[in-house]
């Protein structure tokens, strides 16, 4: 973006050349990979992809659901209101998994999305589409949302960048809510440099989220030398693939070379994580969704998809009389110790790095069949949104011809330490350079 | 077997705040042209978050204050999840096991005398749409959702329906003279249920089931509802009938009870703490703040009327039914006292005559009671003649004052005045009319 920016500003493009170079495009790469479930036609502003889960006045928004396949929203989200303030237009809403809900892409009602590096591929997932659109540059930028992983699990499978910010610096007002306490908007885009521009004109308060706080204050880190790195055993375990761990260890080892010092650290709690995660989510979005009734807006909730009711059964049994305690109060609990693993590790290190994902992207249709298998992937991703935490997923290299990323985790409220040691690894690495041959 | 009938009270108070509980919609709603005052928040459309009303919550915990309740330290809205039209996220945001006021009591007259009414709790929630059935069809008006409500539960204290009465008459002055709501039942801003059930006469513990009444508009309505309730349930009972939990309503056409919805369907709310809302923490700076802040309430301001103006206590009862008129009353004592005219005089003045505040200020009050000590009958002689034939034409009201309602006595009075056009000493014709009623 700040190669656009500057392009615009000397001239040597105009914003209708820039707009309908993107138009264009899009019209050519769509059908191939579904990445746009609506499209939009413009001359001006940057052309920016927006999850279909983010509200736009007047343009459908549909969550990838059919219950919402004609639903046009009658106001806009507090960060599409920001951006637009910031000439951004937007150029399609994306595709994802239906209400968010997925690892792949594969639960939307309207088709999956494919992986711009290899069409037979998942391009991850909840953010699918937007994943898919700012690998393929069918847009500046992209906004995704983060509950468990889907913001950096997508943009790792497909090679961008993908940041979470910490939770509450942006307002989620005008984001339909999957699960209140642990949903995050954050920027997708190519560079880290992007993100942050991004991050900074969605961040803040606009007195309808009642849980966003005021913007932390960015202090630049200067230098990577002498930072700790904190490297967990929990996250090198058993299940991650050993071609994503070869690329990874190698891009930390960079960090180490580039003067980083790496530190052991230790996550016990890891093992609960997606336990805990789903029986967390699925409750507050059994709750979120009762709101689409069929009265006043959208369509009845048999429409609902598989996944969706299977989380909403799951959410609702786990809030129920005589089973709130065991499991809705006892995950609360182990949250809490997550939260504090956390806390102990950051006093040892600066930030924490290790893999998005155990793999890189899968064949599309092959976990589809397998609902717990597909939960399994969010592993390394989903402790972050527990604790509240920002995480970064940079481009870090290849295993089988396919992206993989690196995740960098830091402490509360400190985005900025995150986004820098992003920034770093990038400048001094060529993976941003590589496009997908589509 | 002799039975004695148990009841508890649960209030519901909308509050006169100018915007809704979670969204700066208006709060007035009521006339208002249906869906007119709605946003995505209330109307639950996706995306849309609560955002707390402060000027709300700080109206809840001043009626906390007012029925002598603690003040909890920390508070957490909670969401009750259940299905139904005019609810349109599909839970209400209320607080169930973190309320913002605890154990508070509201003292009543019963009829052998005070009678501590115990408050379990005092909480805040959010109110919800209305239905309205036109033919066969269903039409939902959201201007009513999200409205600040404040939820009062008693404990089962009371042991007859006039102590109902009298206590929900007493919350409704309470209310207004807070300032937090109109309290006007007819309206909807004051809503009452009551749990009713039976028990035999030396039974201490409580019965195993309780009878729920609910949609009732009105305090009469209420108290033959409840007088209804208690002659059916024993009528049940001697029977060999078990009674289980069970909602009714009243149908004044018929001056019957009747079933609404059964145990059966009791439902399971699912409460969780609201993921949206931050937990709240009341610093005693606040509650100090508050504290101090509270007016002087019906109770304090009778027992200092009494004292300071030499008032009976049906006076001091009378003047102090409202707020607005209590101010009034003390501003025209101040006008009075320069012009040597009694606190006494006024009261009475005020008490028999009705006052339309619009139009009357304290100072014509004392004016006129000045211009009518010109011909004022003030000789015993006079005045005791009168108050015989005051006896003579109100019988009905003499027998009352005997049986102990001191209060016939102003009425006796007030026809002396209106039979004299207000020419009379009323002081003295009050000691001379409990003269002759006290020999």
């Amino acid at each position: 973006m700040q190669e656009t920016l500057e392009a615009l500003q000397k001239g040597i493009i105009s914003e209708q050349e820039l707009n309908q170079a993107y138009q264009d495009r899009v019209s050519i790469l769509n059908p191939k990979l579904n990445a746009y479930l609506t499209i939009c036609e413009g001359h001006s502003g940057i052309p920016a992809g927006i999850k279909d889960i983010i509200l736009t006045k007047g343009i459908k928004t549909t969550a990838a659901s059919k219950i919402l396949d004609d639903f046009i929203p009658p106001y806009s989200a507090t960060v599409i209101e920001k951006l637009l303030k910031q000439n951004i237009r937007v150029i399609g809403k994306t595709n994802c998994d239906e209400f968010a809900l997925g690892s792949s892409g594969e639960n939307s009602a309207f088709g999956p999305t494919r992986n711009p590096w290899d069409v037979t591929k998942v391009p991850g997932g909840s953010s699918s589409g937007s994943a898919a659109a700012v690998s393929a540059d069918m847009c500046v930028f992209a906004l995704g949302t983060d509950t468990g992983g889907s913001i950096r699990q997508p943009a790792a499978l497909s090679g961008i960048v993908g940041f979470k910010p910490s939770y509450g610096r942006v307002s989620r007002y005008g984001a339909i809510s999957v699960a209140s306490s642990l949903d995050q908007i954050g920027p997708m885009t190519k560079s880290v440099a992007d993100a942050r521009l991004v991050l900074d004109w969605i961040s803040g308060g606009d007195n309808y989220d009642s849980n966003v706080w005021v913007k932390s204050p960015a202090k630049t880190l200067a230098t990577i030398k002498g930072l700790k790195i904190g490297i967990a055993g929990e996250y090198f375990s058993q299940g991650l693939d050993a071609g994503v761990e070869k690329v990874v260890k190698q891009a930390i080892k960079k960090l180490e070379e580039m003067g980083a010092e790496i530190v052991d650290i230790s996550l016990p709690h890891t093992e609960c994580a997606v336990e805990t995660y789903y029986i967390i989510m699925s409750s507050e979005l059994s709750s979120n969704l009762a709101r689409f009734d069929g009265i006043r807006f959208g369509k009845a909730r048999e429409l609902f998809g598989p996944e969706v009711k299977r989380r909403i059964m799951l959410g609702t049994f786990a809030l129920s009389s005589g089973f709130y305690e065991d499991y809705f109060i006892k995950a609360a609990k182990v949250r809490s110790l997550i939260k504090k693993d956390f806390e102990k590790a950051f006093e040892k290190c600066d930030v924490i790095a290790g893999p998005v994902s155990p793999t890189v992207g899968w064949n599309l249709g092959e976990k589809t069949n397998n609902p717990l298998q597909m939960y399994l992937s969010d592993i390394y991703t989903i402790p972050a949104n527990l604790a509240g935490i920002p995480g970064l997923s940079v481009p870090c290299g290849f295993s089988q011809d396919l992206p993989v990323g690196l995740q960098i985790l830091g402490k509360y409220l400190d985005d900025e330490t995150v986004l820098r040691v992003g920034e770093i690894y990038q400048e001094a690495t060529v993976w941003r350079k590589e496009k997908p041959k589509i | 077997m002799n039975y004695k009938v148990v009841i508890g009270l649960e209030i519901h108070v909308e509050l006169n705040t100018s915007s809704k509980m979670f969204c700066r919609c208006s709060a007035s709603y009521f006339g208002e042209k249906p869906n007119t005052h709605t946003c995505p928040v209330c109307l639950g459309l996706p995306g849309a978050l609560p955002y707390s009303n402060q000027k709300a919550i700080e109206d809840c915990l001043k009626i906390g204050l007012a029925l002598n309740c603690s003040l909890a330290d920390f508070a957490l809205f909670e969401r009750k999840n259940y299905f139904y039209p005019d609810l349109p996220k599909g839970y209400q945001i209320s607080q169930y096991r973190w309320p913002m006021c605890l154990n508070g009591q509201v003292e009543i007259l019963g009829k052998n005398g005070p009678i501590k009414i115990r408050i379990r709790r005092v909480h805040q929630e959010e109110d919800t749409g209305k239905l309205f059935h036109i033919d066969n069809q269903t039409a939902i008006d959201f201007n009513r959702s999200g409205v600040p409500l404040v939820e009062i539960v008693t404990e089962p204290d009371f042991t007859d329906s006039e102590q109902v009465r009298d206590f929900a008459r007493k919350m409704q002055q309470i209310f207004r003279y807070l300032g937090v709501s109109n309290a006007d039942m007819e309206r909807g801003d004051m809503r009452l249920e009551a749990n009713v059930s039976v028990r035999p006469e030396n039974q201490k513990a409580l019965p195993p089931y309780r009878v729920e009444l609910k949609n009732i508009n009105s305090f009469r309505f209420m108290v033959s509802a409840i007088e209804y309730e208690k002659i059916r349930q024993i009528k049940e009972l001697e029977q060999g009938k078990a009674l289980t939990d069970e909602t009714r309503g009243w149908d004044e056409d018929k001056k019957i009870t009747f079933s609404q919805r059964s145990k059966e369907e009791a439902k399971d709310y699912r409460y969780f703490p609201d993921p949206d809302l931050p937990p709240q923490v009341f610093a005693q700076d606040l509650k100090n703040k508050l504290g101090q802040g509270m007016p002087e309430l019906p109770k304090a301001k009778i027992e200092r009327f009494s004292k300071e103006f030499d008032l009976s206590q049906y006076q001091a009862e009378a003047l102090t039914d409202t707020r607005e008129l209590a101010d009034f009353f003390e501003s025209a004592v101040k006008q009075g006292e320069q012009e040597k005219v009694s606190a006494k005089e006024i009261a009475n003045y005020l008490i028999n005559q009705k006052i339309d505040f619009q139009v009357i200020t304290p100072k014509d009050v004392v004016a006129q009671l000045l211009e009518r000590r010109q011909d004022v009958i003030e000789s015993d002689e006079e005045i005791t003649k009168l108050a015989q034939e005051a006896i003579l034409k109100n019988l009905q009201a003499v027998e009352d004052y005997k049986k102990g309602k001191l209060a016939s006595l102003g009425a006796i009075l007030g026809f002396m005045m209106r039979e004299t056009a207000g020419k009379l000493d009323a002081v003295k014709a009050q000691v001379i009319l409990e003269k002759l009623l006290n020999p």
